[in-house]
């Protein structure tokens, strides 16, 4: 385990590394020079070098890399070419209303996949197995971004429950109302995260089913769901426990639309305007920080796997 | 293979939404009810079914339906050929990644894995932020991300072909790389591919959507069903029905794709059936 801790880490570093310089080089590809958008169309030439000395681009492109990459181990993103402020400290704040959006829309996705995946499986050849399989199929195929809008319409227009929009202002200084303001966000990501999930849960449990062990199990007397409970989820886990590795990093980025639909000051708010904006440093720390999440966790599910899994672990 | 996709539901449910995209969007580029930007102020807001409208009008006039048209013909461009895209770059990465000498295989190797970890939507707005926002970069884009995921399959289901017998017959017999490439490796995962394909077609679909919805992809002015839905986000109050067509024929068609890749995979390996 130690050994496979100490590749695995080796490999999440290069692979962090190598994503570092994917986005780094993606966005010096930008034609058009940033020293002319800060100094403006009349700026002299001495003022344009001014700017560039002052942002480092008048140095070669390995010198900038370095440094860029020195800063982000450091917790330094850099600073906005535009106005100069801190990328680092505006992504902690914005973090705090993505976060909690991605983990609402984890616990939403498996608190419907897990159950209602589980109930299909169990009655897979029935009308609630299939209906459920039905209703995960479409649940798929809904875009998020419409589903938040339907729900706008039905909880916040309708029934005037819950927020439509927009997070208050001073945050969570009012945990309840930034709460309220998360709801429909979460249950949006959530139910066509947790669509492709189910469908996993599904087929999974219906593999641990049909396993000789689990008859085994039927035929010392347990019943089908006590057999389940005790021998089947921890082998139906592995493949789901992965793929919901892969739904977090689609989570994270289903994150930046829904944000857009609900108006949330959170980290994807930010990416778009920064991208309209074209502010280099920015997209650049927002787009590394995206990424390096999802490499991070891909990491915690192969090791989270290997846990679970005895029979990866190497013998000693 | 073409009757057992014709016998499942699915199959001829995803082959029907598709065939009406194929012919919506086509028609589209020469014939629609409506001028889709023409504003017509003196029938803004009618509800369906009113003075040919057949879904009513937007806020300044413009015809629902032939909006939705000319939507699905921006909607076809971006599967088909984010799909095409896909298909390129998934097969030339797993070829690379199965037969290239060893420095280049490895290489490849490693770029797959730090590809597929690259978020699709989040390299469209990177490329957007570079080259502008353009159907192009769209297409590009949700080309690449998914084409990456292509080519992790393709390479496995290579591998698996690169070891069977008869491969090794067509070696020892003398035949050449290129030769294998051609007779045996690309016609036996083909079926893989395809499958795969209908699949990037629907998640396509979703992210052009998506994109769209966000600003990117082409140029406010021409009508797709992203922009539709964030045009009228601002009324959804007042007019709902107009929020729910674009979304209905978003869901629709990425279910089309996903029935018919479901039904092709079937299709495909019959043992998938009976395990069910």
């Amino acid at each position: 385990m130690t050994w496979y801790l100490v590749r695995r880490t080796g490999l999440l570093v290069l692979s962090l590394a190598a994503a570092g310089v994917l986005v780094f080089t993606l966005l010096r590809l930008l034609p058009g020079d940033v020293a002319a958008t800060i100094g403006g169309l009349r700026a002299e030439p001495e003022r344009l070098a001014a700017i560039r000395a002052d942002l480092g681009l008048d140095r070669p492109l390995v010198e900038q890399y370095a440094s860029w990459l020195a800063g982000v181990a450091r917790g330094d993103l850099g600073r906005s070419q535009l106005n100069g402020s801190s990328v680092g400290a505006e992504l902690g704040r914005k973090l705090q209303v993505t976060g909690p959006l991605a983990a609402g829309g984890v616990v939403v996705a498996l608190v419907v996949a897990v159950p209602l995946g589980t109930w299909a499986a169990l009655r897979s050849r029935t009308a609630v197995g299939t209906g459920i399989s039905a209703l995960a199929q479409v649940g798929v195929a809904v875009p998020t971004l419409w589903l938040g809008l339907v729900l706008v319409l039905v909880f916040s227009v309708r029934l005037g429950w819950l927020p439509a929009q927009g997070f208050p202002v001073d945050g969570w200084a009012d945990p309840g109302a930034a709460a309220r303001a998360l709801v429909l966000p979460c249950v949006a990501l959530g139910l066509t995260e947790g669509a492709v999930l189910l469908r996993f849960v599904r087929s999974a449990v219906v593999g641990v089913l049909h396993a000789d062990h689990l008859r085994t199990a039927r035929a010392t007397g347990l019943t089908r769901g006590r057999a389940l409970w005790r021998h089947g989820f921890r082998n139906a886990a592995l493949p789901v426990v992965s793929v919901l590795g892969l739904q977090l990093a689609a989570l994270l980025v289903g994150a930046v639309v829904v944000e857009r639909v609900f108006a949330l000051p959170g980290v994807g708010s930010m990416l778009v305007a920064d991208v309209g904006n074209r502010d280099l440093v920015k997209v650049q720390g927002e787009v590394f920080l995206l990424v390096a999440v999802v490499l991070v966790i891909g990491f915690l599910v192969d090791v989270a796997h290997r846990l679970i899994d005895p029979r990866l672990r190497e013998p000693r | 293979m073409t009757r057992v996709v014709l016998r499942r539901p699915g199959g001829v449910f995803g082959l029907a939404v598709l065939g009406l995209l194929v012919v919506g969007g086509v028609v589209s580029y020469w014939w629609t009810p409506f001028d889709p930007r023409a504003a017509d102020p003196a029938r803004a807001w009618l509800p369906p079914l009113r003075e040919g409208h057949l879904l009513g009008t937007d806020r300044i006039g413009r015809d629902q339906f032939s909006q939705l048209l000319a939507g699905a013909g921006g909607t076809l461009v971006a599967a088909v050929a984010s799909a095409a895209v896909a298909a390129v770059v998934g097969v030339a990465l797993a070829l690379a990644a199965v037969l290239a000498p060893r420095p280049l295989r490895a290489s490849a190797v490693g770029l797959i894995d730090v590809l597929v970890a690259f978020p699709t939507l989040l390299l469209a707005m990177v490329l957007s932020a570079v080259y502008g926002s353009s159907l192009a970069t769209v297409v590009a884009a949700i080309g690449i991300g998914f084409g990456v995921g292509v080519a992790r399959v393709t390479r496995a289901e290579l591998l698996s072909v690169l070891g069977s017998d008869y491969v090794l017959a067509a070696r020892a017999s003398g035949a050449r790389t290129g030769r294998i490439v051609r007779r045996h490796l690309l016609p036996n995962v083909a079926p893989t591919l395809v499958v795969q394909l209908s699949l990037v077609m629907a998640l396509a679909v979703l992210a052009e959507a998506a994109l769209t919805y966000l600003g990117y992809g082409a140029s406010p002015s021409s009508p797709s069903w992203g922009g539709m839905l964030h045009e009228q986000q601002a009324h959804l109050a007042a007019r709902p029905l107009l929020v729910i067509w674009p979304g209905v024929a978003v869901a629709v068609t990425v279910l089309g794709c996903n029935l018919l890749g479901d039904a092709l995979r079937d299709a495909g390996d019959p043992r998938a059936v009976a395990a069910r």
